[in-house]
């Protein structure tokens, strides 16, 4: 062995995650699904408009578990995707007077389109140095949207005000709710869409990458071909989910979009479970609410509360809520056995 | 055991049936109180950065909590005791909008006062002026605030960039009209709203700005940029940055040995918070203007106001660093606050508080500058446009000329 | 051609606040195979520690090697605490582990001492060094310290057993187990002497750019970015990195027209990432050869 060299046999990053705890069962789906539509029904708008944001945050969420949980690629730079995606949304809306529900796909294939080509010169890089250009993508964004070239349409440093649609066929449901269930319609879409990904041969081949690239590789799949196309989903996905933000927000400025949501949704990714698809509204919740917990039982230490918290949550359950899942399902095995 | 189909429409009917009698029952507005004011108390909101980059700014929400808790002490105002909500927004317009919203909505505020930051306020004018909620003295120097016509629910406070930057180009027309001036600005809302003043204020002579450099926070260090600066040739050097960085301007300036005629921005004329650490001797014949007293000036230990405002820390904040702006900057809007709910008697609707608001009539909080007096009409959303020029010398602020307007004709 | 060496100089001075901090993230990079978000917040707490006992009246010195010797034993607690238990856990909850730190100690630091910014000395006085009006004598004494840190930690790894036993305990943590080395508290040594590394740097970036819970954050990405374009396995190739990440953010920000200024980080970053995809280990590391 030359000295000159390191030798490395890399155990994967990232755990798999086997393919039957991969979702949830019929049941709870069926439970998760209905809390999710009737909950709304009894709650405050500020609530509703809290739950929304936990579904758009939560496809963030997902759209980094396919990326870095199922193709194995480390990604910082999610708030990237997100902010071109919001933006691309506020623009058609008041510049262009597009409908709010068109901008969503043209958000999506722009950022498919982003993902897919960053994705490419990416393709030598894993592990810390791809952590590194993704954080280079993040923080380069804000200082992009900021630019005074763009500022005829992006508004520079003062962002964009978008304005929030009313519900279609004068539904009298307010604006907060009609948003809440379109939101609604399309994570369960994507969600649906993601699980299939994963279970298809496209999947087979990510968690192959991330499992063992060189092994892979040898076996015939075209490395990347489906690296790229892992970035491109994710991005599109993210684009998606920013575009919903900026509507629900109705708001986006540069200071929106900084390296905090990317850290921020990384957290989600492993509070929820890497690789674990329904974790992601888990993790989603945990990156919207804890910080709320962390100021209402601090103010000045919110921060410091808000780290400890996290800890005990990776000390408890090192491996998200997938863990907690798990866990559930052999207690319930155990109940239904005796 | 009805089945499932059954179950189901069971479910659906009840919830059609809740939501509907949800929907129904609206807050009945009485004669004198809006959602927020009782008898008893007055709910206030606001939003402050506790955590995050901008966090040195949330002393000003714990400094306004203390003041209003010494308003409860001494029996509050017009009998009803102020409960004061902040919560944080990490200066993330997404989480302000989130917090506003749970102000309104859940807590249930009167209105909102005193929010920080530029994006923050942009993200929840519209909301708030929607709802026809105040968004009272917003702790931002924005020139945008000041629009009664658009947003008539939205006021500023302090005096805005621009107006400071246009003192600045007024002083140096009279003062050196051949000046080469040398600009750095922090590159957001902030620095580009005073750059845009000072080019305004400067009209035709707006050439004498012969470098423009912008930096972002995200640098350790601006040191590069001075000497940049250095290598123009200017001889006026004007600095729109935050403190942190301001001082280190200063620090750089007197190492390279560079003296031009050094303007700094009153966001960072504070002498505890930026001369102070960049050094006295490196600071002396610094130009600034200012609207309030500076906590570490020794100048204002025996003004009648000042003395109010130390006496106050000590007994419901003595953990506040005097030298920290902040703290004298939450007192006096706390204290402009304090005055509109008291003068709004009994009548405690958002419409009247807000006319309230616009009434202001050469009031004087205790921390601002003699001479320098709060006003505001119906057409004017501005309360402080007065500034006071000063220079740095020995270890204080020498205030010199005219309590100058830099009021814009809007 | 006299703006393009001011601008250079001026960037080697910056560039040694990098390459600073680049030496506490290889060291820990070499530790533990991973890069510690709290690095850059950990170097600031003892600089504040430093800071508080010199206001208690320790004189510099005093206060400099008490905190070092101070940072070196947190070091080894917080891994021994709060990373030991997670060694089992996958690496991406390890690095949500760090990030939690961040969050902590950032927030204790801001409660204990505030946000207003402290002066904080240097032994190096602040003149310009040897006339030269872009580099003070503290930057060259920066320099110096970097250099001698270098110096140290080169013959550390190279002719210490210590040294030895922790690199093959981080390249080869089975057959460094076979041969009796201590893994686990290899890991805990390579913490302690990251945090101490950590809090020099922090002792000698703070006159410049002034005391506050805040002041690391810049830092921690440009010394990231520094030790990756340098290789995360050469101590040598950090510092030559720092200055170099020093030098070209200065030429870009003064060359590129338009948008150089704004752009400065983004495109500092992207330099990196092209050094990298020609030569993935960095300038100076060496080069990873996978198997299967």
């Amino acid at each position: 062995m030359s000295a000159a060299q390191e030798v490395v046999t890399e155990a994967p990053a990232i755990d798999a995650v086997p393919k039957r705890a991969m979702t949830l069962g019929y049941g709870t789906s069926l439970v998760m699904l209905a809390v999710l539509i009737l909950v709304p029904l009894f709650v405050k708008n500020f609530i509703i408009f809290q739950l929304t944001m936990l579904l758009i945050y939560g496809l963030a969420v997902l759209a980094l578990n396919i990326l870095t949980g199922g193709s194995g690629q480390f990604s910082l730079g999610q708030s990237a995707f997100y902010a071109v995606g919001a933006y691309t949304s506020a623009i058609l809306m008041e510049t262009f007077n597009v409908n709010y529900a068109l901008t969503l796909p043209v958000s999506g294939v722009i950022c498919f389109a982003f993902g897919f080509l960053f994705g490419l010169p990416a393709l030598r890089l894993s592990g810390i140095y791809l952590a590194l250009a993704t954080f280079a993508l993040a923080t380069a964004m804000p200082q992009l949207l900021k630019l005074n070239v763009f500022e005829p349409w992006t508004g520079g440093v003062q962002g964009l005000v978008v304005t929030k649609p009313d519900a279609p066929f004068g539904l009298p449901i307010s604006q907060d709710m009609w948003l809440y269930y379109f939101t609604l319609v399309i994570t369960i879409g994507i969600y649906i869409f993601s699980v299939n990904l994963l279970k298809s041969r496209s999947g087979r081949a990510f968690m192959a990458i991330r499992d063992n690239e060189i092994a892979a590789s040898a076996m015939g799949i075209d490395v990347a071909l489906y690296k790229t196309l892992a970035f491109g989903v994710s991005a599109g996905i993210t684009g998606v989910a920013g575009a919903l933000g900026a509507i629900a927000v109705q708001f986006v400025a540069p200071d929106s979009y900084t390296i905090q949501l990317a850290i921020s949704l990384f957290l989600g990714m492993v509070v929820g479970g890497v690789g674990w698809l329904p974790g992601s509204i888990v993790g989603s919740a945990f990156i919207i609410f804890v910080p709320n917990i962390a100021e209402g039982i601090s103010k000045g230490l919110s921060g410091a509360v808000f780290g400890v918290l996290l800890f005990l949550v990776i000390f408890l359950v090192p491996h998200g809520a997938r863990q907690v899942a798990v866990l559930g399902q052999q207690l319930i095995g155990k109940f239904r056995k005796s | 055991m009805l089945s499932v189909q059954k179950r189901r429409i069971a479910a659906f009917a009840t919830a059609v049936i809740a939501f509907a009698a949800v929907s129904s029952s609206s807050a009945l507005a009485q004669k004198k109180y809006d959602t927020g004011a009782t008898d008893a108390e007055i709910k206030i909101g606001n939003i402050m950065p506790y955590s995050g980059p901008a966090s040195a700014y949330g002393v000003i929400g714990k400094t306004e909590a203390a003041y209003f808790k010494k308003i409860n002490a001494e029996g509050g105002i017009n009998g009803r005791k102020i409960d004061f909500i902040s919560y944080d927004d990490s200066y993330s317009p997404p989480k302000a909008v989130e917090q506003a919203r749970k102000l309104v909505e859940s807590d249930e505020v009167l209105l909102l006062f005193n929010p920080l930051g530029t994006p923050s306020n942009s993200a929840i004018q519209k909301y708030l002026n929607a709802k026809k909620i105040p968004q009272l003295f917003v702790a931002t120097g924005a020139t945008k605030w000041n629009d009664p016509k658009n947003f008539p629910w939205t006021m500023g406070w302090q005096p805005s960039y621009q107006s400071e930057a246009r003192i600045y180009a007024k002083y140096l027309m009279k003062e050196k009209p051949d000046g080469k001036i040398a600009v750095m600005y922090q590159n957001d809302d902030f620095g580009k709203d005073y750059l845009k003043g000072l080019k305004d204020g400067l009209g035709a002579k707006a050439s004498m700005i012969i470098a423009e450099e912008s930096y972002e926070t995200s640098e350790p260090t601006i040191d590069n940029h001075i000497v940049k600066l250095k290598a123009t040739g200017a001889d006026v050097f004007i600095d729109i940055a935050t403190p942190k960085f301001a001082a280190q301007a200063i620090k750089k300036i007197a190492e390279i040995e560079w003296k031009p005629l050094h303007i700094v921005s009153n966001v960072s004329a504070s002498v505890g918070g930026v001369i102070k650490p960049a050094g006295f001797e490196n600071s002396q014949g610094i130009l600034s203007a200012a609207y309030a007293k500076d906590g570490a000036d020794p100048q204002w230990d025996n003004d009648p106001g000042m003395k109010k405002f130390y006496a106050f820390l000590e007994k419901y904040y003595p953990d506040a660093n005097k030298l920290d702006g902040s703290v004298v900057y939450g007192y006096g809007a706390a204290q402009t606050m304090a005055k509109v709910l008291e003068m709004s008697g009994d009548n405690l609707t958002r419409e009247n508080v807000m006319k309230q608001a616009a009434s202001l009539k050469a009031f004087a909080p205790d921390t601002l500058l003699p001479g320098v007096k709060i006003n505001t009409s119906a057409t004017d959303f501005a309360p402080i446009e007065q500034l006071q020029m000063m220079r740095f010398k020995g270890e204080k602020w020498d205030l010199f000329g005219d309590i100058i307007s830099g009021e814009l004709s809007n | 051609m006299e703006l393009f060496t001011n601008q250079v100089l001026a960037g080697i001075a910056t560039g040694a606040i990098y390459a600073c901090m680049a030496l506490a993230i290889v060291m820990i990079y070499q530790a533990i195979d991973h890069l510690n978000f709290a690095q850059g917040e950990m170097a600031m707490f003892s600089t504040f520690i430093a800071w508080q006992l010199m206001q208690w009246g320790v004189p510099y010195w005093g206060a400099f090697v008490i905190t070092v010797a101070f940072s070196f034993a947190a070091g080894i607690i917080i891994e021994r605490l709060l990373f030991k238990p997670l060694a089992k856990a996958p690496i991406l909850t390890n690095v949500a582990g760090f990030i939690a730190l961040y969050s902590i100690v950032n927030s204790v630091a801001g409660l204990i001492w505030d946000f207003t910014i402290k002066q904080f000395p240097t032994p190096f006085g602040s003149s310009p060094f040897l006339g030269s009006q872009l580099i003070s004598t503290h930057q060259a004494g920066m320099i110096g310290v970097t250099l001698l840190l270098l110096l140290l930690l080169f013959f550390f790894f190279r002719f210490t057993r210590m040294g030895l036993a922790m690199r093959a305990a981080a390249a080869l943590p089975e057959s460094a187990r076979l041969v009796g080395i201590n893994t686990s508290w290899m890991i805990a040594l390579g913490w302690g002497m990251a945090a101490a590394i950590g809090s020099i740097a922090g002792m000698m970036i703070a006159p410049v750019v002034f005391l506050e819970p805040n002041m690391m954050l810049g830092v921690l990405i440009y010394g990231f970015a520094a030790a990756v374009l340098g290789g995360l396995t050469s101590p040598f190739g950090a510092v030559i990195g720092g200055f170099l990440v020093g030098i070209f953010e200065n030429l870009t920000g003064t060359y590129i027209p338009g948008v150089g200024n704004e752009l400065k980080l983004p495109i500092a970053l992207a330099l990196i990432v092209i050094v990298l995809v020609v030569k993935p280990a960095g300038l100076f590391g060496r080069p990873i050869v996978k198997r299967v």
